[in-house]
């Protein structure tokens, strides 16, 4: 599968408190409206700039804190097809995967904002229309792609009934 | 080859010999959900088409996080996991019975237990023995479904810690500076093992801070070998049978192992916007406090609330300084109020607010204003986790923010204690 769009950057340590603010915790059964908010202690305007198949790009661990799925889900809400970060905390990388995001662990010092990106999540990598540029990225435990693949683990439990991750 | 705490448990889960980095399905003891997550789970459980819970026994939903609810759509979740326990026959915990990491340790928490929460302070369970963690809503909803999940078994990093806490210098401060040292991803999928005379030495109630904050270095779980205090405190909670040895083997395979002396820790401060940013209480300056929480999961406990008040004894707070405790649950609310602690804390000026998770998750009980600054006995200082992106959140141990809640600013304990 090839993802196509425009890159959006920000730096290390995006909470899920930034992605979705505590503020908006009453929100939380009304999806729509919380993804209003993705990323708003983070960058006030991202919610009314980004684009349909847009990238989030962070830095270093990024989506760290509370395990709030509704922190990847309302990403997804807002448009982006894939998150790209130097590292992922654990439970926001497994909660992405579970939900249908993508996310992909590379050198995100090589992407800016505004940056046109393709991704093949097949082969591996990522090509950076604006610098001309081929990033490489080590695809996930094989585990992850199963679910991924099957379009989350709601999906992956509809088709197989149960766990095949193997 | 012997194996890890971790390896054991998942092991027996599993029904196969299994080791760091394996990728195993694992029968599930125990599911958490609270009011934030729960609605969620409830909904992707309704979406799965299942309709009930493998063990509605393992299964506890608590109303903690919007406890009493503040607004009408938190109501209506709440209704949505009334009905969702009623329907299913899991546990549920009404508003005022406390926060979710509280209770399941004193009532279901057990040692060799795969408890798994949507909740990411869930590893405080390990404190028991348990390998717990903390997942999304969807993982917790396909494990109350199937009562199983996936794992990649971690790899376990030995955390060795000797010596003697010196006074005014607690569970809370070690925590703050192995955070600190290890950085806020520096045990990213790992499991943490605490040993050494420092821990075993420890009572639950620090244990468990211990275990609550092994999330923030990026931990899978946090965990203890169960001895005799775990005992001790299963038996409290009317228990004991539940007691059995949890111990990673002598030969087992550990990541790598830190060592610390305990002897050398000052009182440290979390200062904002994370948790890693910790620095000894006598090296950040004068920092003038507006608000000083205490409660939550992780300092929220009896043992605290005692030490607090009797801090807080003929004393009373900065006339610029208002003050917050929460107890975590009703049983230590019940305590503290028997114990006179309610007393000490309303006659040094402070607001005792229902048990649950109250300010720690800026919902509601205690929203800051823009630029002022919490001290917080909770376990996250992110940039608007209080509720307002403008304010600045501290974090460090009960008796840090007694005594600075006395003075007006960040204080250093030992001046008290």
């Amino acid at each position: 599968m090839k993802l196509n769009g425009k890159a959006w950057k920000f730096g290390d340590d995006i909470s899920t408190d930034l992605i979705a603010p505590g503020r908006y915790f009453h929100l939380r059964s009304d999806l729509n409206e919380l993804a209003k908010h993705v990323l708003e202690d983070a960058d006030p305007q991202f919610a009314s700039k980004v684009g349909k198949g847009d990238f989030v790009v962070g830095g270093r661990n990024f989506g760290l804190g509370s395990s709030r799925e509704h922190a990847p889900t309302i990403i997804k809400l807002a448009g982006v097809s894939c998150v790209l970060a130097k590292s992922f905390a654990r439970i926001f990388f497994r909660n992405a995967i579970n939900i249908g995001l993508p996310a992909i662990e590379c050198d995100t010092d090589k992407i800016a904002s505004g940056d046109e990106l393709e991704i093949n999540l097949e082969n591996g990598v990522i090509r950076n229309a604006t610098k001309k540029i081929d990033l490489k990225f080590a695809p996930l435990p094989k585990a992850m792609t199963r679910i991924l693949q099957d379009g989350g683990l709601v999906e992956h439990i509809k088709k197989h009934g149960d766990f095949k991750i193997e | 080859m012997g194996k890890t705490i971790s390896e054991k448990i998942l092991s027996e889960h599993s029904g196969k010999d299994v080791k760091a980095d394996d990728f195993v399905i694992a029968k599930v003891d125990l599911c958490l959900l609270q009011d934030g997550t729960g609605p969620l789970a409830v909904r992707q459980l309704e979406e799965l088409g299942i309709k009930r819970v493998v063990n509605p026994q393992g299964v506890a939903v608590f109303l903690d996080h919007a406890a009493p609810s503040p607004r009408k759509e938190l109501s209506n979740d709440h209704i949505t996991l009334r009905n969702f326990a009623r329907k299913t026959g899991s546990y549920i915990f009404e508003i005022g019975e406390g926060v979710c990491h509280q209770i399941m340790s004193e009532l279901f928490t057990s040692p060799g237990d795969v408890l798994v929460g949507a909740d990411s302070h869930t590893c405080t369970g390990g404190a028991l023995g348990a390998f717990a963690t903390g997942m999304g809503s969807t993982d917790v909803a396909v494990a109350m479904g199937l009562g199983k999940t996936w794992f990649r078994v971690p790899r376990t990093i030995k955390v060795v810690v000797n010596g003697k806490f010196k006074s005014g210098v607690y569970a809370k401060d070690f925590m703050l500076y192995l955070i600190g040292s290890l950085g806020a991803e520096g045990a990213t999928y790992k499991a943490l093992e605490f040993t050494g005379e420092a821990m075993t030495s420890l009572p639950m109630s620090e244990r468990l801070v211990i275990s609550n904050m092994a999330v923030e270095a990026g931990a899978k779980t946090g965990i203890f070998a169960s001895d005799k205090i775990t005992k001790t405190y299963l038996k409290q909670h009317g228990r004991e049978e539940k007691y059995r040895e949890m111990k990673s083997d002598k030969d087992a395979k550990f990541e790598k192992e830190i060592d610390i002396e305990v002897d050398k820790l000052a009182p440290m401060v979390s200062l904002p916007h994370t948790v890693d940013n910790a620095k000894p209480v006598d090296k950040i300056g004068k920092i003038k406090v507006h608000q000083v929480f205490i409660g939550s999961c992780t300092n929220g406990r009896i043992e605290d609330l005692r030490l607090v008040a009797d801090l807080w004894k003929g004393r009373k707070r900065d006339p610029d300084t208002r003050v917050i405790v929460t107890p975590a649950s009703k049983d230590i609310y019940l305590m503290a109020a028997k114990e006179g602690l309610l007393e000490a804390f309303i006659e040094f000026g402070a607001a005792v607010t229902t048990p649950g998770c109250g300010a720690c998750v800026g919902v509601h009980g205690g929203i800051l204003g823009d630029g002022e600054n919490c001290l917080s006995t909770s376990n996250r200082n992110f940039l608007g986790r209080m509720g307002n992106p403008k304010s600045f959140i501290y974090l460090a141990s009960p008796a840090t923010a007694a005594a600075s809640a006395i003075k007006g600013e960040i204080t250093d304990p030992r001046e008290y204690v």
